[in-house]
């Protein structure tokens, strides 16, 4: 391949493949090993006190698809993504909607919104959990209420799930508003003309032109929400009642590797979401051919 | 019939009253955090009756006294640390690869971008004008000396995007500080408080004072270049 080349063009091959290295090798080291390692960690059975890994074959699967908690955290899982993900769009695109006019205060009202995507999760999750408690807690203190906001098991994934709302609402905000200002103003004043209402208006032209942005944050958010794991690690105590019923999958292999050492097994229920997160990833291709507008 | 004004104007507060109850909700954690923070602790687990404010004086005292016992100054220098070399890292490596497949030829290239899944500097390359390079490359002007001294400078914008988005979520990131640093000498603001938290979880006025601090610094430079930030986070983000 070199030969055919002039020497100008040789020196702008040498260095184009200079400058990509770094690159390919993070990828390598950080991306693709992981992963392949990952795999291979899953036929194996960790040795204990750090001796070798043994080859199990399908035992570590075996096990881990006869769970019934591993179930359960696939189930907690998807329903965190049911909360997280429309209510996180929809209260998102309100805001896009009534922060895409000019109107006073509008800087500071997107700075308060997108305030939590700066914060670290484990102490947003820590002021929640105070703000969650059942006696001294803000909110049954307000409300003069008693509810056991994070360890009454039916309700404590609803709980967790508003965090999450709370913390997203702004970022989705803000690709929305992103998404508003490339619609073109002339469409809208073409359909005043008309004599379409605003809610017309947001049905028929809004929505459509916005399905692009709508169907990226909905792909990027489910994955999100599917990889979920800061929340329930810092607001659910171990000795919690309601832990089973709200533990996700990733916070079920942070357990099993690092903290029972079982390093397999976890990276079994690694596998498994990656093949869920794939199967979704597909289905959502499917729909976007559907429901997307592309002009 | 109301009057195309005075329908405007209802509107208008409306959006107001809207807008005042969504940003009023996502404050409420944050000041709760720190009225909490200025309490003592009989203070915060008193129900009845039931202070907002704190009652018996506002005690900053309680910052010094987390600061001290849980050494935040070696939590803030390894978390700075962290945010620098990730930031320096992507920086670099995501600027020069998108130099090499924005504007130079080379076997394999399109293969090896394909690997790749973000490109926000690589766009910003191609969209230069050629004739930059040409003129320098005329003048005897190596692919170093051009890339270095005439396209990086060029970018800059995008590159700001890419470090704040790289050090605002590596300042985030939590299970990977609790994997590596198990050393509370070598551990971040996350993992740190993820710490605190199983050992000293019922003191609240303690652990609201230690989220305060952990978050206050990111906040402050957050709320100066929030222009910046915001864009910086949905750029990258958007383009990932």
């Amino acid at each position: 391949m070199f030969k055919k080349m002039t020497p100008a063009q040789k020196t702008e091959a040498k260095w184009g493949l200079l400058f990509v290295a770094p690159t390919i090798i993070g990828l390598i080291v950080l991306n693709f090993y992981p992963i392949f390692n990952t795999i291979y960690q899953s036929f194996c059975k960790t040795g204990d006190f750090g001796k070798g890994n043994t080859f199990v074959g399908l035992a570590n699967y075996a096990k881990v698809l006869q769970s019934s908690e591993t179930w359960q955290s696939l189930w907690n899982t998807v329903k965190y993504a049911i909360i997280e993900v429309p209510f996180g769009i929809i209260i998102a695109l309100v805001l896009a909607v009534l922060l895409n006019k000019k109107i006073a205060g509008r800087s500071i009202y997107r700075t308060i919104f997108f305030l939590p995507m700066v914060c670290a999760p484990a102490a947003v999750a820590m002021v929640w959990k105070w703000l969650y408690n059942t006696q001294f807690g803000l909110l049954n203190n307000i409300f003069h209420t008693n509810v056991a906001w994070i360890s009454d098991p039916k309700i404590a994934w609803i709980s967790i799930g508003v965090i999450g709302v709370w913390s997203i609402i702004g970022y989705n905000m803000v690709l929305f508003i992103g998404g508003l200002q490339e619609i073109p103003g002339d469409f809208y004043e073409a359909a005043s003309i008309d004599g379409a209402g605003g809610f017309r208006q947001f049905f028929s032209i809004t929505v459509p032109l916005l399905s692009p942005t709508t169907f990226f944050i909905v792909q990027t958010r489910i994955i999100g929400a599917l990889t979920i794991f800061d929340l329930m690690f810092m607001v659910m105590d171990k000795t919690n009642v309601a832990l089973k019923k709200v533990q996700s999958i990733v916070y079920l292999f942070y357990q099993y590797a690092f903290t029972n050492g079982n390093k397999g097994y976890g990276a079994t229920l690694v596998v498994l979401l990656l093949v869920f997160i794939m199967i979704i990833t597909v289905i959502l291709q499917q729909v976007e051919k559907k429901v997307v507008y592309h002009n | 019939m109301e009057g195309a004004e005075a329908r405007a104007k209802r509107n208008l507060v409306i959006t107001h009253i809207v807008l005042i109850i969504m940003a009023f909700i996502m404050l409420v954690p944050f000041a709760w955090m720190v009225l909490t923070a200025l309490k003592t602790n009989q203070e915060s687990i008193s129900v009845n009756p039931f202070y907002i404010f704190p009652h018996n004086g506002w005690h900053w005292e309680n910052f010094g006294t987390v600061w001290k016992s849980y050494n935040f100054i070696v939590l803030y220098k390894n978390t700075i640390l962290m945010i620098f070399f990730r930031v320096l890292c992507a920086c670099l490596t995501a600027t020069m690869a998108g130099y090499a497949f924005g504007r130079l030829k080379f076997p394999g290239k399109r293969v090896l971008f394909s690997l790749v899944v973000t490109y926000l500097l690589k766009t910003g390359y191609e969209g230069l004008p050629k004739e930059l390079e040409e003129a320098a490359s005329i003048d005897g002007c190596s692919v170093p000396g051009r890339f270095l001294h005439i396209m990086m400078p060029l970018t800059r914008s995008s590159m700001v995007s890419l470090g704040i988005f790289t050090a605002v979520f590596a300042f985030k990131d939590l299970m990977w500080p609790m994997i590596v640093c198990t050393n509370a000498n070598t551990t971040t603001l996350s993992a740190g408080l993820a710490k605190m938290q199983g050992q000293y979880g019922s003191e609240y006025p303690t652990m609201m004072a230690a989220a305060t601090l952990a978050v206050l610094p990111m906040v402050i430079i957050y709320v100066i270049f929030q222009k910046q930030f915001v864009e910086g986070i949905a750029t990258s983000g958007g383009k990932l």
